[in-house]
């Protein structure tokens, strides 16, 4: 009994010394010193482009002012242009990715888990993803006019193989000692894939998910600006085509800034902090 | 010789198996290899007996360890667990990253089919407890020193509810303080819970410290060379005189049978 509570000193002793706090940062602290770099960055790339507008190098309708592209701005947010075209955008490319995400999951999950399917489809996709998804505009709209139909073809196009691929490479990722650790415990079948495989292939599943994010709203985008109709309505893509048929350089840089700022928030609102938070639980952040 | 394995396997009247892994000629070649990598190895491991495996690198531990927990299948041979159940821990505790320390042991409870998820909520934290990890339930197991996890990985063997535990190097990596404390604690463990163990290690010592039979493989093939029964009485320490005079015997051995190979 003497020994056992020895032991357990002992014990206790090393756990203690092993095992050190993780240093808490205040979250004012946290917040300044993420957000802090990229504004510097903003700033200075406005101040690069001030200086080179200032120099005159170019005529204002080849290169126009930071101001002008923010009045510029200022007058389509006055017209009640902005808000319609970003939700409207944002809407389509929303309804697109979860489509891809419905499609691309299980098609991934198919081709990492079968042989003869990865040896069939594999290539294809790795090929798809290449392929630029503007060159499926012409198709679709000759298949199915000018319609949403069409702007979901683009995206899926390019949305779902990169889905797919990051579904394919999260799970070729699963060390093989998980699932050996997984069959002794008992988990066979389902239930393997449900509590071993699935879970730790999502670290490379979200990061599909972010690169498919990124497919789906250049796809969307670029329909938007080859493709314009009364039934498509007025997207991102239309203020910038509008802008350039009316020679309006100050507001294709305000529509770009517009896409710009959509990539921006959605990476930053939504991807990066979901797998911040799965990478922190496992260690890996 | 069939048939003595057969009667032996088949539990007593008492309904108590009275071997608790029992190997009969057990040989395993893999595809393309020259030479087997196990060969007519017979091996009977007694219920609550703790058997060390001790071997050069290529004598087919692992391998056994695989077979025995029916992670793969003998070429030709038996393998042998009458109750059906053998935990594997290795090296690396292989805790499963995505859960907590507790969720890691639950788990195991669930996939053995424990019902109700509160009973398994206890269950858990009385195994925690038992390798005095209370309070680490919540813990991840990047949170935990590598001595903290090898415990946790033996909560969640003991979780399993078999009634062996094979064990591959799982001290290999700790540092020699943490390594000492754990073979205290696992020797407690076994003399609490009756399990029967088979631990496979290269390290000599480690073996003589810890088991109450010391086997040695020959390497390629892996065939059963000798075996020592160990008669000093735990608690041993693994700077005892008798576990030394012991080790140096068993390692003149161990080093025939690698310079064997050199020839």
């Amino acid at each position: 009994m003497a020994a056992d509570s020895s032991l357990a000193h002992i014990e206790a002793g090393l756990d203690a010394l092993e095992t050190s706090p993780e240093p808490e940062r205040g979250t004012l602290r946290r917040v300044v010193a993420s957000a802090l770099p990229p504004i510097v960055a903003v700033v200075l790339i406005v101040a690069v482009w001030q200086a080179l507008y200032a120099a005159k190098i170019w005529p204002d309708w080849k290169l126009p002012g930071p101001s002008q592209v923010f009045s510029s701005l200022k007058d389509a947010y006055r017209n009640g242009d902005v808000w319609p075209a970003v939700g409207h955008s944002i809407g389509h490319g929303a309804v697109g990715f979860g489509a891809s995400v419905a499609i691309g999951t299980p098609l991934g999950l198919l081709v990492g888990r079968f042989k003869p399917v990865r040896a069939g489809i594999g290539p294809i996709m790795s090929g798809l993803q290449s392929l630029p998804s503007v060159a499926w505009v012409p198709p679709a709209l000759m298949f199915f006019g000018p319609t949403p139909a069409m702007l979901y073809t683009v995206v899926l196009l390019g949305a779902v193989p990169s889905i797919a691929v990051g579904v394919v490479s999260g799970l070729d990722q699963v060390p093989p000692l998980y699932l050996r650790v997984g069959r002794n415990i008992g988990a066979r079948g389902l239930a393997s894939v449900r509590h071993v495989l699935l879970p730790a292939a999502l670290p490379g599943y979200l990061a599909g998910l972010r690169q498919g994010w990124a497919f789906a709203w250049r796809s969307l985008l670029a329909s938007e600006i080859i493709v314009q109709s009364a039934g498509l309505g007025h997207s991102l893509g239309f203020l910038l085509k509008n802008a350039q048929d009316t020679n309006d350089m100050a507001g294709a840089f305000a529509a770009i800034a517009l896409i710009l700022a959509v990539g921006v928030a959605v990476n930053q609102l939504i991807f990066v902090p979901l797998e911040r938070h799965v990478l922190k639980a496992r260690g890996l952040a | 010789m069939t048939a003595t394995i057969e009667t032996a396997a088949r539990p007593d009247r008492t309904g108590a198996a009275q071997t608790a892994v029992r190997l009969a000629g057990v040989g395993k070649s893999f595809r393309g290899g020259a030479t087997p990598v196990l060969d007519g190895i017979d091996l009977d491991v007694a219920p609550g007996e703790f058997v060390c495996l001790l071997g050069a690198s290529g004598c087919g531990k692992s391998t056994l360890l695989n077979l025995v927990a029916g992670l793969d299948s003998p070429t030709t041979g038996t393998v042998e667990v009458p109750s059906g159940r053998a935990a594997l821990m290795f090296q690396e505790s292989a805790l499963f990253p995505w859960l907590t320390a507790g969720q890691n042991v639950e788990l195991a409870l669930r996939l053995r089919g424990l019902p109700g998820r509160r009973e398994r909520r206890v269950e858990a934290e009385r195994l925690l407890d038992l390798v005095r990890l209370r309070g680490s339930y919540d813990k991840r197991p990047h949170q935990l020193s590598g001595g903290m996890r090898q415990r946790v990985a033996l909560a969640r063997a003991l979780a399993q509810g078999g009634d062996v535990l094979l064990m591959d190097e799982p001290f290999a990596a700790l540092d020699a303080i943490t390594r000492d404390v754990l073979h205290e604690e696992l020797v407690r463990l076994w003399e609490t819970t009756g399990l029967a163990v088979v631990f496979v290690t290269h390290n000599v010592r480690e073996a003589v410290r810890l088991g109450q039979r010391v086997v040695l493989l020959s390497s390629r093939p892996g065939r059963v060379a000798r075996e020592w029964r160990v008669d000093i009485p735990q608690p041993r320490r693994i700077e005892d005189k008798t576990v030394a005079d012991l080790s140096v015997e068993i390692t003149e051995h161990l080093r025939e049978e690698i310079s064997r190979h050199g020839r």
